[in-house]
């Protein structure tokens, strides 16, 4: 597969891109303008509030409140909401959802992410009246098979992480991240010691340094080596009295395993400080690795990532953390536990058993129980072996798209041997071509790709960052590189024209962010009459 | 297993592309001691769909469902009803599917409709901006609280005892860790004097309204004292409704609002996930924590909109940002926003009439009972009374004949002697004439 004969690039099977021709006498689907500005099924859409002709969608009682009972701060003048039917309000939705990539629509290979299948029986159990409709504070004699839900899914990260126990309240990623940092914070506390420096690598996710300095502690940054593993010799070396934690992302962002771990946790634990695991990537090893037979004190696991509860354009997601037994009785509150009665939620201080010294709180309630029924409806239909399987298959697809463009694109870490669930590569085979990590992600979208992750992790030139789960067939894997090769040779080749301006098939073309920040417009505001009247009149 | 493409002959083609021998080889950078078999794990195997629906459907028969039962509980979380179109639409492919909207030629979808959100939350609250939301309303309280400490470099902060329980203690569980918290005396029904703590160390008030016990608070002589000391107010909403019927914490002089949004459009789903609507004056938009979406153009003039001002955020600032959040609470903003959407100005303010009318009513039924009084002289769609018994095991007795009377102050402040007999009830547009009467029977029962 490469360039054939017309230096044009090679079609997959069965898909001719040429093969389109045009009739004599009539317009280029290209050179049409619309009168209507739509162009067929792709729709441009108003702002909600541009629609507003004071309708409204649903159907309320007008009831008037005579001697209300508000202490006299009733509000005084309109809202400005639009008001619209139900129909112009599903149509409004239904237009702006087809502006949108999603991994049910393609391949969605972004790095880090991990954009897996989401499984619609998750979604069908999540809204089951007896878990969609229950309220947190609900007498506990009413909610004993929402908390045995609970209980089961933390049965099942502790035995998938070989940890003794999980706080489960944390609502994202970023948001265990810094509860598992308050419960090194306590327990360092508890042992009357002040330790203040934070070891993170140079590589690791962005909310690491953020979450450490959340949790007030200085953030030292740690070297990689050339093999794209942290330097275990340098992080020793910074280990020291004042150090409260490494906090360490394992497979790392590189996508490799840090095959030093175990000695590494040795030397942290040694020096007094606890190992802060960054779960990201345990889809990379859950069922064939406990990151508690590495030594992690701590990790959180992305309910959205390993256990595919939906990435929702951007949340909700759900950060439990596993803890080790140094820090188990430091979990937040509220805690679970069983007794004569069955279970129950202790949500203050005064309840907690003996030993426990909860932190604090994260939040209000008890975490993201619509996640959690849906990671354990996808834990009970993969099982153990399934899931063992799914990380098998991550990993297995990743090496193949490693293997597959290693030759034509430059794979930093390539030659050293195998990854994890994802294959890096760096920007040099673009090297003199003019073309840059940013075009070559946009040429992918006119492809119809969502672009892998850009310029992540930051130790590496020009990063792509490329993930595409245990969710894609090996055609669809197949195709992807096929096209990637492609796009490569051609940047290589100097015929840049596609790359320059991509991406050209999409809702919209590059957008100026350099403007949206340097005069910010956050809302949507009534034009002043004034200014519509001239344009109007302009018009 | 169903979800997994790759057949037997596609795992041995690809590994001998990759050049090796099985897929150990691909692991083999794990410590030996840390490569276990599948037999380590105490776990079930893989199942077919029917038989994990027929497990998770059995748990959830064990629960009592809002809908199910006459239903009086709120304290930070609301039973409405939700329109069908809501959930129909958020689980369109292209919305529950998609990620963060970091390609914005492929994500308008999603950055028009968190656009067109933030715009909303700025109406709702009377404020300036406001972000593409936080993950609750709790963690949005947290947030604004640091925001107030970064703005004003100051540390102290002044926790109103009107403020959820577990607000207060997730405020001081982060915002705590440098600054000082205070939190003022819990007078259930009664606004404290709150004013007389403000002093030039404060950063910040925080005061919710209506309360946690459902009294609406007058802020404006809160936000009056804490400006002229310099100090920010911080206002916590956890009804979202009842901003359709309230001043706004804009118009009453908020610097920061921190609401729970759970009210539009989302289920009660045991807690979470919810959606904390955060929104601010436009001077202090460069402190603000989380994402924000901004209007522009593309190459060709047409408008657009992208994720801006992410130079504030964790991935660009690492240890320096404002926050360490990296995710919004997406699917629950949408939901709130087409919520919102299909009510309109019209439909939110028909709603929260309705709310007010039958807690109105409720509340007058209740406090005629013998030996029940009414502690909340002003409130929204919630109340509280005070019964001449203890109100938890009251709770747990009604619960048993099928009607969940509302939630106990004891359960939020367990410390708290005066909160003893004292039950909040919150009654929505979903309370029945029928819901509400088999309340009043149930509680005059009890009490006879």
């Amino acid at each position: 597969m490469s360039m054939n004969n017309q230096g044009r690039p090679t079609a997959i099977d069965g898909i001719d891109s040429r093969r389109r021709t045009v009739a004599p006498g009539t317009v280029a689907p290209e050179e049409l303008t619309t009168i209507s500005g739509d162009r067929g099924l792709d729709h441009e859409e108003k702002l909600i509030f541009e629609l507003d002709h004071g309708a409204t969608g649903v159907d309320i009682p007008d009831v008037q409140v005579s001697g209300d009972r508000l202490g006299g701060m009733r509000r005084a003048g309109p809202i400005g909401l639009p008001g619209l039917s139900e129909p112009e309000v599903v149509r409004h939705y239904v237009r702006l959802s087809r502006m949108n990539y999603a991994i049910d629509s393609g391949l969605y290979p972004l790095g880090s992410c991990t954009m897996k299948h989401n499984p619609r029986l998750n979604e069908k159990m999540a809204r089951l009246p007896g878990f969609g409709d229950l309220h947190p504070l609900a007498p506990q004699s009413t909610t004993q098979g929402g908390l045995a839900l609970i209980a089961q899914l933390m049965n099942w990260l502790e035995k998938l992480t070989g940890m003794p126990a999980v706080a489960m309240s944390p609502k994202a990623g970023a948001h265990g991240e810094l509860c598992g940092l308050l419960a090194i914070r306590a327990a360092i506390a508890a042992r009357g010691e002040k330790r203040t420096r934070v070891l993170v690598p140079e590589s690791a996710h962005g909310t690491n340094p953020a979450t450490a300095a959340f949790a007030g502690f200085t953030v030292d940054s740690v070297p990689g080596k050339p093999d794209g593993r942290v330097d275990a010799d340098a992080l020793k070396a910074k280990l020291g009295p004042d150090v409260a934690a490494i906090m360490l992302t394992n497979p790392n962002t590189c996508g490799l395993f840090e095959g030093e771990i175990v000695d590494i946790a040795k030397a942290v634990h040694d020096a007094g400080a606890y190992f802060y695991c960054d779960g990201a990537n345990f889809t990379a090893i859950a069922g064939r690795v406990r990151p508690g037979d590495l030594g992690v004190d701590a990790m959180h696991i992305n309910l959205h990532k390993t256990f595919s509860t939906p990435h929702g354009g951007g949340g909700p997601g759900a950060g439990p953390v596993v803890l080790s037994e140094r820090l188990a009785a430091f979990a937040p509150l509220p805690l679970l536990v069983a007794d004569g009665q069955g279970l129950r939620l202790i949500e203050d201080m005064a309840g907690a058993p003996q030993g426990a010294k909860p932190f604090g709180r994260m939040c209000a309630f008890h975490g993201q129980m619509g996640m959690f029924v849906r990671a354990l409806a996808y834990m009970l239909s993969h099982g153990r072996d399934g899931v063992r399987q799914a990380s098998e298959d991550a990993v297995l697809s990743a090496n193949y798209i490693l293997a597959s463009l290693k030759d034509v694109m430059s794979a930093p870490f390539g030659d050293d041997g195998p990854c994890m669930h994802e294959a890096l590569f760096d920007d040099s085979f673009l090297e003199d071509t003019g073309v840059t990590t940013l075009d070559f992600a946009k040429a992918m979208i006119d492809e119809g790709y969502h672009p892998m992750t850009m310029y992540f992790p930051l130790v590496v030139h020009g990063a792509m960052l490329i993930e595409p789960t245990e969710s894609e067939s090996k055609e669809s894997v197949d195709r992807f590189i096929h096209v990637l090769r492609e796009l490569a040779l051609e940047a290589k080749a100097g015929k840049t024209e596609r790359f320059a301006g991509a991406p050209r098939l999409t809702p919209r073309r590059r957008l100026d962010e350099t403007a949206a920040a340097r005069k910010p417009v956050l809302r949507w505001k009534k034009p002043e009459p004034a200014a519509k009247e001239a344009k109007e009149a302009a018009e | 297993m169903r979800y997994l493409p790759l057949t037997p002959d596609d795992r041995r083609a690809m590994l001998a592309k990759i050049g090796a021998p099985d897929v150990d080889a691909l692991y083999r950078d794990v410590p030996a001691s840390a490569n276990v078999g599948l037999s380590v794990f105490d776990l079930p195997d893989t199942q077919g769909e029917m038989e994990v629906e027929r497990a998770l459907s059995k748990l959830a028969a064990k629960n009592v469902a809002a809908g199910a039962v006459p239903f009086f509980c709120g304290a930070g979380a609301y039973k409405h009803h939700v329109p069908a179109s809501v959930d129909h639409l958020i689980q369109r492919s292209e919305f529950l599917t998609s990620y963060t909207p970091y390609q914005p030629e492929i994500a308008q979808g999603t950055l028009q409709y968190l656009f067109e959100f933030q715009t909303q939350v700025a109406l709702l609250t009377g404020m300036e901006v406001a972000n593409a939301s936080l993950y609750d309303g709790s963690t949005a309280t947290a947030e604004a609280v640091m925001m107030a400490q970064r703005v004003t470099r100051r540390g102290k902060a002044i926790l109103s005892g009107g403020l959820h329980p577990h607000y207060a203690e997730t405020v001081e569980t982060v915002a705590g860790l440098e600054g000082k918290m205070v939190r003022t005396p819990v007078t259930p029904g009664v606004a404290e004097d709150i004013i007389a703590l403000i002093d030039e160390d404060t950063a910040c008030v925080v005061v919710q309204s209506p309360d946690v016990f459902g009294l609406i608070r007058d802020l404006r002589p809160i936000a009056e004292a804490a400006h002229a000391k310099g100090a920010l107010l911080v206002v916590v909403v956890t009804e979202a409704v009842s901003m359709g019927l309230l001043e706004s914490p804009g118009a009453q002089g908020a610097d920061i609002v921190a609401a729970e949004g759970q009210s539009i459009g989302n289920g009660l789903n045991f807690g979470g996930p919810y959606v904390g609507l955060f929104a601010t004056r436009e001077k202090l938009l460069r402190q603000m924590p989380g994402r924000l979406t901004g209007e522009t153009v593309d190459v060709e003039g047409r408008r657009g909109f992208v994720l801006t001002l992410s130079t504030r955020e964790q991935h660009i600032r690492r240890e320096k940002a404002t926050s360490n959040i990296c995710t919004n609470s997406g699917l629950c903003t949408l939901a709130f926003t087409i919520h919102l959407s299909l009510l309109g100005e019209e439909g939110l303010t028909r709603l929260a009439r309705l709310n007010h009318a039958k807690a109105s009513a409720l509340a007058t039924r209740l406090s005629a009972l013998p030996g029940v009084d009414l502690v909340t002289p002003a409130f929204f769609n919630e109340f509280t009374i005070r019964l001449p018994v203890a109100a938890a095991p009251l709770v747990d007795a009604l619960a048993q004949q099928g009607v969940i009377a509302g939630v106990p102050a004891s359960r939020l402040m367990p410390h708290e002697p005066q909160a003893a007999n004292l039950l909040i009830v919150a009654a929505t547009e979903c309370v029945s004439d029928e819901d509400a009467d088999a309340l009043v029977r149930a509680i005059e029962g009890a009490l006879a």
